[in-house]
């Protein structure tokens, strides 16, 4: 009775939560990750399309770095994919899930256009440079508040609510879109202020998107800084991590997630003003182009941090360029992108389990039965 | 007028329907499927590319054997959106990935695979056909019970539609009765609401979680068949679907995770959907207006249900929250 | 003592950790058919992982458990259930929104179908027999505390489990209540079930159960007979060596009134009374004790005092020693508190999801109380450094350095992080809950120690304690709370542990429904 083996039905390895990981461990499992998921999208590609192994890679480097304007169209992309990323994630480390960034992002945009639409004869650049700043952080302050005004009252569900926001943003952009379209009922508005550029960012130095890209690397550099080193990015840490701690200390959640809103909300708008004053010069229901979700992925899988999430951003947008270069030659859809996005953001979640969790083989201890 | 209006909503409502049903079961395992509009996308186009290789098999259009065309784009429909289910539970069940970006991951794919395939499955089969246009699959589809119209507006509001129409009300209504009256869905809906309770009841929760996000990824992708072969009649146009999946869930919150409530949600929404068709004198601008109307009213449900103290109809308690054992 | 029946559970060589924490060490145990076996240990020491791991919850890293002479694997708790193994949780697992047929049908696959009318009225046969008053379809949302338990139970007795694991029961009951429960079980071992019951409390232990097994910090002491032990020889088991605690008691210097309280009401939110009419004062330089049965209240009231629990009526009256000045610190926030002047430290029974944030690390948890200092918008992490150098250096915390997350620290630890800081600030008053709980004895006496200097120091100290021999050895008044009353305030010197355990159960003759 004493040795009766019946080990069969015991489980072979259990699952057990990490301390924490070595920080080389971590990031090489998240580069295998990412490393795998590339040769994944490889493997589907070549059957796709028949290109040889390298020959795909060289496309896609070619999509991203071929030319002078491809570099600057590259980092162009990264910037306002980084921009929006850098406005959702002082939010999520506050653990409010604010999906609505498509949505503020869209009306920072449409305040934009409309301050270039309406005011280009009657104000001065000047002044109406700082009126379309202006109204584009409003904008997006109040598409942002509005779901945290409810959740912070009546603890409503954020997720739910902001990702009901973006299509009432879109369905704004719309309505608007027919009232100024040009030509009238063609629902297009066009490229605004075509002949004389008003409202449109200066080029600086000849790059019309070095502006762009300087003014998200700042704001990149200030949300690293609030975050880490300010008094309202400790009590974002605080309520992110406990509420109860955070009304232990007298916190005023209420406020803070208001306060942490609002700054979102306004770095949303900023982003609309830089996409349509800086980069299309017109707004249409697909200017934010999906960015608003995509920067969530951005932010998290930088773990909520700016300068993290530059290169993450890189890798996503380097991936899309890449692929629609591949769609282009081979006459396919440029959707191609979005597939491999998709199985590279697969897998680097998924790599996040072994990160986090450790898989331990049970040790088996035989004969002690003395 | 009326008639047509009520006949429109229904025809618009049905892949919100099967859409919010399949997230509604989902959802009851505690599982936010933010991927929900990528798989419908990927239940429509699947079913295209089997409908498509089917037809493309055929000497003669008229050689189609109605079984095999609905059947076939039905399989494969459901595959594609099996599969969809499957890599979002993986990732969420099993390798405890955070909900929200698992799903966004999903809908970026999704809706990319299915535009790519729209786009591009033409260039891949080296077929010379000029776009996808799969009237001869469509019209097995879109097979309607013989007597309709021998019976005025009523035979038109309620027997017009196709057998997926039918089958979309069935569901649900069989999705209803199983949460709320059969032993699998009190244990689904335990596993929602407290995992660690149902985990201690012996119920397998991972078991659990993966069935219903695949069960509801499959109900949830025949909306995006029905779209395509009914209401678009067999022809795929990239981001024709546009954004009802999103509206699927928002459904979900209008009927607050009833199946049976989003039977008239649906057609309500459908209803809102279309409704700037139907008044009179209204500008291309205001349509745009009254296309807000869906999602104005969820919202105003999701503040409603909030401010009420009730414990009832709320969310899953543990919507959206991965479930560890060994936690401490 | 000879083996007339198979034992229902043999537990051979158990081990399991949690991260680097061990939480039962080579674990061995007998549970017989037809008696009550009581698994006494102090808090932490390992009862409730190892009753998770035979009932399925946890899955040992090594060791074998044998069920009826055979070895059995429990993968899970529905393992657990087809070797009838019945385990009534001490934080219950119910499904709020459920009813209580439903959540006691919950992962039960009865031959018959499933029919929830049909079980309501089992669970009405159940009920009755053993005279729980119940109704099946209340929604647990509704439930009061012992009601909730009543469904444990019968969710147990409902799957006819004849191997029983309650893990402290008591602990929210009235006395009242514990009789009837003890009546239940003894019924059941008399029908040959084999009942375990863990708890830390000795006279339940004596008056229940047929043989005791004790652990001490995840290992395992010994059994013996409970009519052939004693309260000291238990004791003795269950801390290690036998200890007259002698903690330092020095005569409270110029005692003068610092906190009034006054007639505090509160309510939960389904409308239950927690604080009834509460009125005391707490005097600096001594040390005033808040004794009473866990749940009586004593988190609620403290919480009030912080600012963190909002009140029907009464008056919190604070003598700022400084001024002179008296404000009324009711309905203030922490933060206006703070402003205000009032140094009022407040160490939470919730050490890591109140008092500390577990994945922050020391430094950062040092600010949670100053860092709002200073004009700057930006954070100063030097003084926070120092502090969190100096509370590691004369505490001897046990850590890596400062800069790691307190939630890989020990228990001990943690705790010595969160009083540190909480004196760090030079309280005039400090209430602390529980703040021995779960600390080992050396942990345990500098917690007692710095709670004295603090008395000498001339703070109102308030400590709510559950240990009557240590409330007895360090405060120098003791008032006792039940039911969210105040039954008396004794004097720590002169009362006997039964007079303040007499207080405790109290109200329940006293005054019954208000």
């Amino acid at each position: 009775m004493h040795n009766n083996e019946k080990h069969k039905r015991e489980p072979r390895f259990h699952i057990a939560k990490r301390d924490a990981l070595v920080w080389w461990k971590a990031w090489l499992i998240r580069g295998c990750a990412v490393l795998t998921a590339l040769v994944v999208s490889g493997i589907i590609t070549v059957l796709l399309t028949g290109l040889n192994p390298i020959g795909v890679y060289a496309t896609m480097i070619d999509g991203a770095f071929g030319t002078t304007r491809r570099i600057w169209s590259l980092f162009q992309n990264i910037a306002m994919l980084l921009c929006v990323g850098v406005a959702v994630t002082p939010a999520f480390k506050m653990r409010f899930w604010n999906i609505g960034a498509e949505g503020q992002v869209l009306v920072g945009g449409l305040a934009t256009a409309a301050c270039m639409i309406l005011f280009s004869e009657t104000l001065s650049t000047p002044v109406l440079f700082i009126v379309m700043i202006a109204a584009s952080i409003l904008a997006g302050m109040v598409w942002a508040v509005i779901p945290a005004f409810f959740r912070a009252n009546w603890n409503t569900n954020e997720t739910l609510f902001t990702l009901m926001m973006n299509y009432i943003a879109i369905q704004l952009v719309s309505f608007f879109t027919y009232q100024w379209s040009v030509p009238k009922g063609s629902g297009q508005i066009g490229v605004i202020n075509r002949a004389t550029k008003i409202g449109w960012l200066p080029a600086i130095g000849g790059h019309s998107y070095l502006l762009n890209i300087l003014v998200v690397l700042a704001l990149t550099v200030f949300m690293y800084f609030y975050l880490r080193h300010s008094k309202h990015g400790y009590e974002i840490s605080v309520v992110g991590e406990s509420e109860n701690t955070a009304r232990y200390i007298g916190i005023n959640v209420k406020k803070v997630i208001i306060r942490t809103m609002l700054l979102s909300g306004a770095i949303c708008g900023i982003a609309g003003l830089l996409l349509v004053s800086g980069t299309d010069h017109t707004i249409t229901r697909d200017t934010v182009a999906g960015r608003g979700f995509t920067a969530i992925m951005v932010s998290w899988l930088a773990k909520f941090n700016p300068l993290y999430m530059i290169l993450t951003s890189f890798l996503i947008v380097f991936l899309q360029k890449g692929a629609v270069e591949i769609s282009t030659t081979f006459g396919l859809n440029d959707s191609f992108s979005d597939i491999l996005t998709g199985i590279i953001i697969f897998f680097i979640i998924g790599s996040e389990f072994f990160i986090n969790y450790a898989i331990k083989a049970r040790t088996v201890q035989k004969g002690e039965n003395a | 007028m009326l008639v047509t209006f009520i006949q429109r909503a229904v025809v618009q409502g049905i892949p919100l329907l099967l859409g919010s049903t399949g997230e509604i079961i989902t959802e009851k395992s505690g599982n936010l499927n933010l991927g929900i509009p990528g798989i419908m996308y990927v239940g429509g186009i699947s079913g295209v590319i089997g409908a498509f290789l089917y037809e493309q098999s055929l000497a003669s259009p008229a050689a189609i054997n109605p079984f095999l065309a609905v059947f076939i784009p039905l399989f494969c429909s459901i595959l594609g959106s099996l599969l969809m289910g499957l890599i979002y539970a993986v990732l969420t069940v099993t390798l405890r990935a955070n909900q929200n970006v698992t799903g966004l991951a999903l809908t970026t794919f999704g809706v990319g695979f299915g535009n790519f395939f729209g786009g591009s499955l033409i260039k891949l089969a080296k077929s010379d056909m000029p776009s996808i246009s799969l009237t001869a699959t469509s019209n097995c589809f879109r097979q309607t019970l013989p007597f309709a119209n021998d019976l005025g507006w009523f035979g038109k509001i309620f027997f017009s539609y196709s057998f997926l129409v039918y089958a979309a009300i069935i569901i649900a209504l069989l999705a209803s009765y199983v949460l709320n009256r059969t032993r699998i869905g009190l244990h689904l809906r335990a596993v929602g609401e407290n995992p660690a309770t149902a985990d201690a009841a012996g119920i397998n929760v991972s078991l659990y979680k993966y069935a219903a996000t695949c069960v509801g990824s499959v109900v949830a992708g025949l909306g995006g068949l029905y779209y395509v072969m009914d209401y678009a009649s067999g022809v795929w146009s990239n981001n024709g679907f546009g954004d009802r999946g999103w509206l699927a869930i928002a459904l979900v919150i209008f009927a607050v995770w009833r199946p049976n409530v989003s039977i008239l949600g649906s057609i309500l929404f459908g209803g809102l959907f279309i409704v700037h068709n139907y008044i009179p004198n209204l500008s291309v601008s205001m349509q745009e207006i009254f296309k807000m109307l869906p999602y104005v009213v969820t919202i105003i449900v999701l503040v409603v249900i909030s401010m009420r103290e009730s414990r009832e109809n709320q969310p899953p308690a543990h919507l959206g929250v991965s479930y560890f054992r060994e936690e401490r | 003592m000879e083996a007339h029946t198979a034992a229902a559970i043999e537990l051979k060589h158990i081990v399991k950790t949690f991260g680097s924490v061990v939480a039962n060490q080579d674990i061995c145990l007998t549970v017989n058919r037809g008696e009550i076996l009581s698994i006494l240990g102090e808090n932490g020491s390992g009862k409730t992982t190892l009753m998770n791991i035979i009932s399925g919850i946890y899955f040992p890293d090594a060791g074998q458990i044998f069920i009826n002479g055979e070895e059995a694997v429990i993968r899970s708790p529905k393992d657990a259930f087809d070797y009838k193994i019945g385990m009534i949780h001490q934080h219950f697992k119910l499904v709020d929104v459920f009813s209580a047929a439903e959540n006691i049908v919950l992962g039960f696959p009865e031959k018959d179908g499933f029919n929830i009318k049909r079980s309501a009225q089992r669970i009405k046969d159940i009920s009755e027999q053993y005279g729980f008053d119940l109704d099946p379809m209340k929604k647990i949302y509704d439930m009061s505390v012992s009601e909730k338990q009543m469904v444990e139970i019968i969710k147990v007795l409902y799957r006819g489990a004849d191997i029983l694991i309650l893990d402290e029961p008591t602990a929210v009951l009235t006395p009242q209540e514990t009789q009837n429960l003890f009546a239940i079980l003894r019924r059941m071992r008399d029908t040959g079930k084999a009942i375990v019951i863990i708890t830390h409390k000795l006279h339940e232990v004596l008056s229940l159960s047929d043989r005791v097994s004790v652990l001490r910090k995840g290992e395992y002491i010994g059994t013996v007979q409970t009519a052939e032990t004693s309260e000291a020889e238990l004791t003795e088991m269950m801390v290690g060596k036998k200890i007259s605690l002698n903690i330092d008691r020095s005569e409270p210097e110029n005692p003068q009134d610092r906190l009034v309280v006054e007639h505090l009401n509160c309510v939960d939110r389904s409308g239950v009374k927690i604080l009834n009419d509460v009125s005391f004062t707490a005097r600096s330089g001594e040390i005033l004790g808040i004794a009473g049965i866990a749940g009586s209240g004593q988190r609620e009231l403290l919480e009030s005092i912080a600012g963190l629990q909002s009140l029907q009526n009464g008056e919190i009256l604070y003598h700022n020693p400084k001024t002179g000045a008296v404000e009324n610190l009711r309905d203030k926030t922490p933060l206006q508190i703070r402003e205000l002047g009032v140094r009022l430290s407040f160490v939470p029974e919730d050490r890591l999801g109140m008092g500390l944030v577990g994945n922050m690390d020391i430094v950062d948890n040092m600010m949670l109380r100053s860092y709002r200092s200073g004009k700057s918008a930006m954070l100063d992490r030097k003084a926070p450094r120092n502090l969190a150098e100096r509370i590691i250096d004369q505490l001897d915390v046990v850590t890596p350095n400062a800069n790691t997350p307190v939630r890989r620290l020990s228990g001990g630890n943690v705790q010595k992080v969160l009083v540190g800081r909480e004196i760090a600030s030079a309280p005039t008053v400090l209430m602390a809950a529980y703040p021995v709980r779960g600390l080992d004895i050396n942990s345990s006496y500098l917690i007692y120690n710095l709670l004295n200097q603090q008395k000498e120091k001339g703070v109102a100290v308030v400590f709510v304690g559950e240990d009557l021999d240590v409330l007895l050895e360090l405060c120098d008044r003791i008032m006792v709370i039940s039911s969210g009353k105040i039954t008396g305030v004794v004097d720590g010197r002169s009362a006997t542990k039964e007079q303040v355990g007499l207080l405790m159960t109290k109200t329940e003759e006293g005054d019954s429904n208000a």
